[in-house]
């Protein structure tokens, strides 16, 4: 295929146009028009992203950037149908390799490319949040089918190869179940008593400012800040317009709480949302969607039509003279640093996901310079309890400093995967317990930038003042090795870095060469303790060297995993000296070939000897 | 005082240019009338100061360029094997520098390009496929960034080493151009 077709063809200048319409070629809805366009097209062609540049009088440069920052943005040819394999640690420990191998073979592809006909392209991509009924894989980046298994698989192929439409593929595949196993006070959801919104909107803005800090209530997306001194910041920035902005880009691998949250507890998210709005003076609402929730977005939408007809948005929402708030969902396109808020911002503005430097925060200038409030759709949730329910009542819940109940998405080696809500101040033990985790070694708390809990801690609790959980939880058994863990998060962040800066960029991928080389490279027994010291010195370089946090928690997994884990390490280093990670005969095989030479002089022995 | 007291051991410094262009050393001799002072501490061993083709048992081995060939390659185990401290110096020790952007052509090609009938002399080494940075090939103690390092970061480093400190650049010395 021509990449660099002089001209974009009609029926796809055609499909570029009526989205363009729709967005009314508002250039900062481009990280929209380009994923509904693909969503038709396939894939980007450079022609059809200087078609959509000149509508929407932006360079194809700016554009081109921003297609090739996303991964769910196609530069080139892909399959009609593209399937992308979940790659979350507990996928693999689910055996999703297999069935990636399976597949592959099955429609004779490589993953990462196309078929000959260009019906299918097969690939990985980071976790799709269904840890706990995965292997899971991604659908056209529209629907997911989960429990995945070898006959799951056989039969996906049969389809695929026969050219069956997505349509008409069994139901019962993209079934995705809430799997909520513990329920608290979110999960129960509002009693059917509660408040109404205009009830609770009935309070001045500072009385709701004042219920929420009364609460105590502390940002539920991993940071832990208090929620009213965030909302009061922007309340107190100046400037006529304002933002709140729910992050459901909920990235982080192995939690999947806020997909629940937004498939059964909707309300109570926009609820928040306009809670937010009326405390702090915003007129506009976002919520940004995750790529991988996709097939969230008809039902979210119905719900905010829902309410606008129900009069909670739009002019003088929920019947508050002059106070004007509507919520906009836009989707992400397969991009885990744009959880960090400011990352995020910029991909609402249309462009790459790059972090902003901080100050100024997006409380301050956030979204198109507004004061903007940034929450985490768990939080907005907590905030649709307490306006009703006051900030006392949720302050007596949880612990002094940590404070209302949180959610853990559970996943890996246990016998009832799915979704616990537990008061903060809940021990592991507990929730290891509740969950059938058998013999476990290891619980990996917060995603793989939070927390690897070995089990001398399991009587810590999650709570800021302990171990702080952004809310995955994935518990390793005694069969598997923490190397190997740590191994796949590194592989996960050099995936993940949006390449700003050199020290996470270069030093996630540095990381992850010498985790391979510990791993296997060529054989056992090159490791040596030289190995380990580099290990810890890019800990240091991307813990304190590096632009946003993604880089800066990169090597949380190694750091947790070398101290707690040290055996798993010391049993791959065991050279007595430096090894080199190259073979150094190989590396003449091509001056070798030009000349003919095969003397003793053509070759190279690789180990040092001791 | 003591006028009999030995005087204390000189420190045995080897230096070698790999794939390098020697402006390294140019930039070691740019430390000027010091060199007089240096010579009282020091003594080379292997280096192009001194034309002594093999490196002896040294403190401290200097290393300029990156390995663009198998002589290369052994020349520097023969550094590790003899010298207490191996320091990288300049661009391309460090991470194979201009040499390394033939990185993305088959030498094989090139060679093929450049000769017609490639020579295949046992004398003249073969060339690796990709130029490495020296730390990709043997333990490397400290590195001294910069095309080239200046002149007072070479005294720097030398007074630390002669001095038995952990060598630590100071921020104005360290260069990366």
């Amino acid at each position: 295929m021509v990449v660099n077709a002089a001209a974009v063809s009609e029926p796809t200048a055609e499909t570029a146009d009526a989205v363009l319409d729709r967005w009314q070629r508002d250039p900062l809805a481009l990280v929209q028009i380009l994923r509904e366009t693909q969503a038709a097209t396939h894939w980007l062609p450079r022609s059809l992203l200087a078609h959509i540049a000149a509508a929407l009088g932006l360079t194809v440069a700016h554009v081109e950037g921003v297609a090739g920052f996303y991964r769910f943005f196609h530069t080139r040819p892909v399959g009609r149908v593209r399937l992308l394999f979940s790659d979350n640690i507990t996928d693999r420990m689910l055996g999703s390799e297999a069935l990636l191998a399976q597949l592959c073979a099955r429609l004779g592809v490589v993953p990462g490319e196309v078929d000959a006909q260009g019906r299918f392209s097969v690939d990985r991509c980071s976790c799709t949040g269904l840890c706990d009924q995965g292997p899971a894989l991604l659908v056209n980046h529209h629907q997911v089918i989960t429990r995945l298994d070898a006959a799951r698989v056989d039969a996906l192929a049969d389809l695929l190869l026969a050219g069956t439409p997505v349509e008409q593929w069994p139901a019962a595949w993209f079934e995705v179940v809430d799997g909520v196993r513990r329920a608290d006070l979110l999960l129960s959801g509002l009693a059917a008593d509660a408040p109404t919104l205009p009830a609770v909107l009935a309070q001045s803005p500072q009385a709701l400012l004042d219920q929420v800090a009364q609460s105590g209530l502390r940002g539920r997306g991993g940071a832990g800040f208090p929620t009213a001194r965030k909302w009061q910041a922007c309340r107190d920035a100046a400037g006529p317009l304002r933002c709140v902005v729910c992050n459901a880009d909920e990235g982080e691998p192995g939690t999947f709480k806020d997909r629940v949250l937004l498939a059964s507890h909707a309300d109570a998210l926009f609820d928040g949302m306009t809670v937010a709005a009326r405390a702090v003076g915003a007129q506009q609402g976002f919520v940004y969607l995750r790529g991988e929730y996709r097939y969230l977005l008809p039902q979210l939408e119905q719900v905010l039509a829902r309410r606008r007809g129900q009069g909670l948005l739009g002019r003088d929402a929920a019947g508050v003279m002059g106070f004007d708030f509507d919520i906009a969902i836009h989707l992400g396109a397969g991009a885990y640093v744009c959880g960090e808020e400011s990352a995020l911002i910029e991909s609402l503005e249309g462009k790459r996901g790059t972090p902003r430097i901080r100050p100024p925060f997006p409380v301050q200038a956030g979204y198109l310079g507004r004061p903007t409030v940034v929450n985490n759709v768990e939080t907005f949730c907590a905030v649709a309890h307490i306006a009703r329910r006051g900030g006392a009542w949720w302050a007596g819940i949880g612990t002094a400093q940590s404070t209302g109940t949180k959610i853990h998405s559970v996943s890996g080696d246990c016998a009832r995967p799915g979704l616990y809500e537990y008061p903060l101040g809940t021990t592991i033990a507990r929730i290891l317990e509740d969950c059938g985790a058998h013999d476990p070694l290891a619980v990996q708390v917060g995603g793989p930038s939070g927390a690897c809990v070995p089990a001398s801690e399991f009587g810590r609790a999650i709570a800021f003042e302990d171990v702080p959980s952004a809310g995955a939880f994935m518990v390793f058994d005694r069969s598997r090795d923490l190397f190997e863990v740590a191994r796949h998060f590194a592989r996960f962040f050099a995936h993940e870095s949006c390449g700003l800066c050199t020290p996470c960029r270069v030093g996630t991928e540095l990381v992850v060469r010498r985790l391979d080389k510990l791993a296997h490279a060529r054989g056992a027994g090159r490791g040596s303790a030289f190995d380990i010291e580099r290990l810890r010195d890019l800990d240091t370089v991307l813990h304190s060297g590096t632009h946003c946090g993604l880089g800066a928690s990169a090597c949380n997994p190694l750091r947790d995993t070398m101290r707690h884990f040290g055996e798993a390490y010391a049993q791959r280093s065991t050279a007595p000296q430096f090894q080199p990670d190259i073979d150094l005969d190989a590396q003449l095989s091509s001056a070798r070939r030009a000349t003919g030479r095969s003397d003793a002089g053509a070759h190279l022995h690789t180990d040092t000897p001791a | 005082m003591n006028a009999s007291a030995p005087a204390p051991r000189k420190l045995r410094v080897a230096t070698v240019s790999l794939g390098g262009c020697f402006g390294c050393h140019m930039s070691l001799l740019d430390i000027d009338e010091r060199l007089f002072e240096l010579i009282e501490k020091v003594e080379f061993d292997r280096s192009p100061l001194t034309d002594i083709k093999t490196v002896g048992e040294c403190d401290v081995g200097l290393i300029e360029g990156g390995l663009c060939n198998a002589e290369n390659v052994e020349v520097l185990r023969a550094f590790r094997a003899h010298c207490t401290v191996l320091v990288a110096v300049g661009a391309c020790a460090i991470t194979g520098g201009l040499p390394a952007l033939r990185n993305h052509l088959d030498v094989g090609g090139i060679l093929q390009s450049v000769y017609g009938e490639v020579p295949d002399d046992p004398e003249l080494p073969l060339p690796l496929n990709r130029v490495l940075p020296i730390h990709e090939v043997v333990h490397i103690d400290h590195a001294l960034p910069g095309c080239p390092p200046p002149a007072d970061a070479f005294w720097q480093l030398l007074q630390d080493l002669i001095a038995g400190r952990t060598p630590v650049p100071a921020p104005g010395l360290i260069r990366y151009d």
